[in-house]
């Protein structure tokens, strides 16, 4: 297969899996499930057949249809991109694996509505990233957002759809309000807009049109939930638990973050933002959501909005090492993308598989569920580990990076922001580890429960095992994103 | 060309023109459905032809009866012509084949050989002005097409079009007469009705007060016609209480036709004559366009009858193409020419939706509307794609000429940034308009029993779904609308000295 029919493949797979999984509903729930099992598979197979091309330095593209006149529905795999995909791809096949748990041990409803949605959303997630260009970006970037609003309202009822709407409406309003107009704006004056190594806006901004067009990036870019446009992500938690997982944890979030490291480093150029005095503030409103998302996050009662805070949190660490604008911190800003992705995915799994199997959304309900739940509890826990950044878990090698790339410039801010943020992750994820594993249930459960469904509780370990074996094995990581820094100072 | 091809510009008209009193004859029932069909299908085949024609050959030039202009008639088929054909005449095509059974069930049966000839002259008339070059000619045809939309729009059962209809007419009347005035006053200052004869003459002439009386004239007729705010008022009722396909029909097309002629007399006859083409643009209709888009917009948010809620959307769109033509560049122009092409597409979808909609809904309130996705989901998620496409969402057609539009107000540098925030702050407000729609129809506990999704009539399902595809065929491949709209406005444009 051909790289090109390869990222073809990819866009289409999902898609063609979701009218798979529809047909497949209307026979019965176990032939809808295989099937999305196999898209997932299939789709993981298709993106990570692109990695060793990529990994030898080629950019495969391929070119659709021209829009407008000089602005091409176009594709392009570059290492950002490549990573964001093969995470994805991969963590889809374990999410699918936590779904069929999840959603029959809740027995939900409109379950393949749910699959359908989340298939066509991974076929958004895919176009943003192999995007060759901004508008192409942006047309994923927005069929993202509007196939997640039925996942976001699965439940239906009126505070669903309240929340829904505040997912909707921000997600909208940034985009349309501010990221359009910055995306015109670089074809305007930049005469295209696609994505080039060392940016494409050289001389042709100067002075405060510079920060001023990041600022319109950054903020109209909601899905990297850069405070004060954070407000959606908390509303995203009355989605069904997997969904928090996957998109709300990696997919739309990861979307944004990986958006915002691309403009920096393909549209701005990172040698050109550093020399711009204007574009200063970026590192202090990434800091800044580090430290007010975690004191937020230190006052939740439920352990989804908790971890969202949390997420909000982590996502402005990948915004701020791209701020940081140094080779290593853009390299920890993509590796943090990764290790936050499966410590993250675990604590929601295990927060989900909490919910099923005993019902339970509060923290101060958890005292002593670790000896009912061991399995989900120690993956919490590992997962909660990386969080804080304590080796051997993932989350150290990304702020291994990032600081090094703060102490490359001597850029202070962002080392006493990493620092102090640690203090406050420790600060809120310690005590649920603490009550879980060493204090006394305060009555004992109406229904005695163990574990959730064998599906869930599988697919947390396995990221959980992931979110360990990332601190051992990320060279190939580390190698990939290399080659996006290669020719910077 | 040769043959029959030739006398395609005048077949145009004259096909639905001598189909409709033969559809009178046609008593039993369907068969006046049929011919009237058949009669805009083949104007629409003749449309498509003469767009391909344009494409291939440029402008096509047609003397009536062999006279030649300015003496005899010339009908002039231009890309800007040629766009406005392809909408008129797709949207009679859409409304008839999708809306048989609508229609059937909404006029009685003894009046509908009566009513489908109305909506053949409509459609001659519609089509008539725009491919007349005669300014005279215009005006007959805009009455006939006229006359024929109020007996269309009161044909329907609810009787409170009646009102409706005759505020149209009155308004419809005076914006009539006021172009007729001001043609007047020029035939008398210039001696000549062809409007490229009056392009030439009316240089010697053209500081002269009645030309500039017949400029405001012609100017506010024909704003009034089109709906431009504030002269909107007739609209949003007219298009609530019409009969549903008679709303998709008109609601994609006839505003649109008299805002053509706007732009053909501005651009054509008087350019920069009376105190400065670009001043009239800049100073009187740019704001008001930008007040048609927020207050339309506004007005639409808060709207409780679906139709009235379309209707007031409508208001905002026409304040695009307006917009679009008053930044008098390319750009500007091409964003505005190509939005009535793509704003066609998305009504003409949610006025389908609508229609099915209204066979199984109590009423057309949002209050009625309730739960309406759970019964139609397929129709309810065409309705959806039309919608993204009125907002803007890119993917559709709707985006593209956002994106032209705000490309063009860019090219004006820090004074074309609130144009760009006009523009963004009413796709926003669409999104609200939007959404509450889909809010009330998906998540809204239905009024009494849950009752099972039903479907009303397959063909209406597919027609619905072929123009929702439309909207996302045009907006991933737009060149078709694209290149029409961007010779339509490069001809335009040249025509300013």
């Amino acid at each position: 297969m051909s790289a090109q029919s390869a990222i073809l493949l990819a866009l289409l797979l999902p898609l063609v899996g979701a009218a798979g999984i529809a047909v497949a509903g209307r026979v019965n729930a176990n032939f809808r499930e295989t099937v999305t099992l196999l898209t997932a598979g299939g789709l993981a197979i298709t993106v990570w057949s692109l990695l060793p091309a990529v990994m030898a330095g080629e950019r495969p593209g391929v070119i659709l249809t021209e829009l407008l006149p000089g602005v091409e529905l176009a594709f392009r795999v570059e290492p950002l991109g490549m990573l964001f995909a093969a995470l994805a791809s991969g963590l889809w096949i374990v999410n699918s694996l936590y779904s069929i748990g999840y959603m029959r041990g809740n027995n939900e409803k409109h379950q393949t509505r749910f699959y359908v949605m989340f298939a066509v959303s991974l076929a958004a997630t895919m176009g943003v990233a192999f995007a060759g260009n901004l508008i192409t970006l942006f047309l994923f970037y927005e069929m993202l957002t509007l196939s997640t609003y039925p996942l976001v309202s699965h439940k239906g009822d009126a505070n669903t759809v309240r929340s829904a709407r505040v997912y909707l409406g921000i997600l909208l309003t940034t985009s349309i309000g501010l990221f359009l107009p910055a995306i015109i704006w670089t074809y305007t004056v930049a005469g295209g807009g696609d994505f080039v190594p060392g940016g494409i806006l050289a001389g042709h901004v100067d002075g405060p049109a510079i920060g001023l067009l990041l600022g319109l990036f950054v903020f109209g870019i909601g899905k990297a939930a850069v405070m004060p446009v954070h407000r959606w992500l908390p509303a995203a938690m009355v989605a069904p638990t997997p969904v928090s997982a996957l998109l709300h944890a990696v997919a739309v979030v990861k979307a944004g973050v990986f958006t915002i490291t691309k403009v920096i480093v393909y549209i701005f150029g990172v040698d050109f933002l550093f020399a711009a005095p204007s574009s200063g503030w970026l590192l202090y409103a990434a800091a800044f959501t580090i430290i007010a998302a975690s004191v937020v996050a230190l006052r939740q009662q439920n352990l989804k909005r908790l971890l969202a805070y949390s997420t909000i949190a982590q996502l402005s660490y990948v915004v701020m090492a791209a701020a940081i604008l140094k080779p290593l911190a853009e390299i920890g800003a993509a590796i943090h993308m990764v290790a936050h992705a499966f410590g993250k995915i675990t604590l929601f799994f295990a927060a989900g598989a909490i919910y099923v199997a005993a019902k339970k959304t509060e923290i101060h309900q958890l005292r002593g569920i670790g000896w009912r739940m061991p399995i989900t509890m120690t993956a919490f826990t590992i997962g909660a580990l990386s969080m804080i950044g304590v080796p051997p878990t993932g989350g150290f090698v990304s702020k291994w990076y990032i600081l090094a790339g703060a102490f490359e410039d001597d850029n202070y801010v962002a080392l006493a922001t990493i620092i102090m943020s640690t203090v406050l992750n420790a600060a809120y994820f310690l005590p649920i580890i603490y009550m879980a594993w060493f204090m006394r249930e305060e009555e004992a459960p109406v229904r005695p429960h163990g574990e959730a469904p064998w599906p869930a509780v599988l697919a947390l370990a396995i990221t959980a095992f992931l979110t360990i074996a990332f601190f051992f094995f990320h060279g190939a990581t580390l190698e990939l994103e290399r080659q996006v820094v290669e020719n910077l100072s | 060309m040769n043959g029959l091809a030739q006398h395609l510009p005048a077949l145009q008209v004259v096909v639905p023109m001598l189909v409709a009193p033969l559809v009178i004859l046609l008593r039993p029932r369907g068969l006046a459905w049929a011919a009237c069909t058949a009669a805009s299908v083949l104007a629409f085949a003749i449309a498509i032809q003469l767009v391909q024609g344009v494409l291939d050959e440029g402008a096509a030039s047609y003397l009536m009866g062999s006279w030649p202009a300015p003496y005899g008639i010339e009908l002039r088929v231009d890309a800007f012509s040629a766009l406005l054909l392809l909408v008129i005449t797709g949207a009679s095509v859409m409304a008839l084949v999708g809306g048989r059974n609508s229609l059937d069930a909404q006029i009685e049966t003894r009046r509908q050989p009566y009513f489908y000839a109305a909506w053949l002259l409509a459609l001659a008339g519609l089509s008539g002005i725009v491919v007349t070059a005669d300014a005279f000619n215009i005006f007959v045809f805009m009455e006939i097409s006229s006359l024929a939309s109020y007996v269309l729009i009161a044909g329907g059962p609810d009787r409170r079009a009646l009102p409706s209809v005759f505020k149209y007419l009155i308004m419809g009347t005076i914006g009539a007469t006021f172009y007729l005035i001001g043609v007047g006053l020029i035939y008398m200052m210039t001696g000549t009705l062809n409007l490229a004869d009056m392009e030439l003459r009316i240089h010697e002439v053209a500081d002269q007060r009645p030309i500039l009386a017949a400029a405001g004239f012609i100017t506010v007729g024909l704003a009034l016609k089109a709906a431009i705010f504030p002269l909107h008022v007739w609209l949003p009722n007219a298009y609530t209480y019409a009969p549903h396909m008679v709303t998709a029909f008109l609601a994609a097309c006839s505003t649109k036709v008299s805002l053509y002629v706007l732009l053909r007399f501005d651009f054509f006859v008087f350019q920069e004559n009376l105190a400065g083409h670009a001043f009239q643009f800049a100073v009187y209709l740019m704001p008001l366009a930008i007040l048609g888009i927020l207050v339309g917009s506004a007005v639409a948010m808060f709207e409780k009858n679906i139709k009235r809620l379309l209707a007031f959307s409508s208001v905002a769109q026409i304040g695009y193409m307006m917009l679009g033509a008053s930044l008098v560049t390319v750009a500007g122009l091409t964003a505005g020419i190509m939005h009535i092409f793509n704003h066609a597409l998305a009504k003409g979808a949610l006025f389908l939706a609508v229609a099915s909609f209204a066979t199984v809904a109590t009423g057309l309130r949002l209050d009625d509307l309730k739960g309406i996705a759970r019964r139609m989901p397929w129709t309810f998620a065409a309705f959806v794609v039309a919608g993204l496409s009125l907002i803007g969402i890119p993917g559709t057609a709707g985006f593209v000429s956002k994106w032209y539009l705000i490309s063009a107000a860019m090219e004006f540098g820090a004074a074309g940034l609130p144009l760009v925030a006009v523009i963004l702050v009413s796709s926003l407000m669409a999104v609200v308009y939007v959404w509450r729609i889909v809010e009330v129809a998906w998540f809204g506990e239905e009024v009494g029993e849950p009752r099972p999704p039903v479907t009303v009539s397959p063909v209406l399902v597919t027609v619905t779904w072929v123009v929702a595809i439309a909207n996302l065929y045009f907006g991933l491949v737009p060149e078709l609308p694209l290149s029409l709209s961007g010779v339509a406005a490069t001809e335009l444009l040249d025509h300013l000295p």
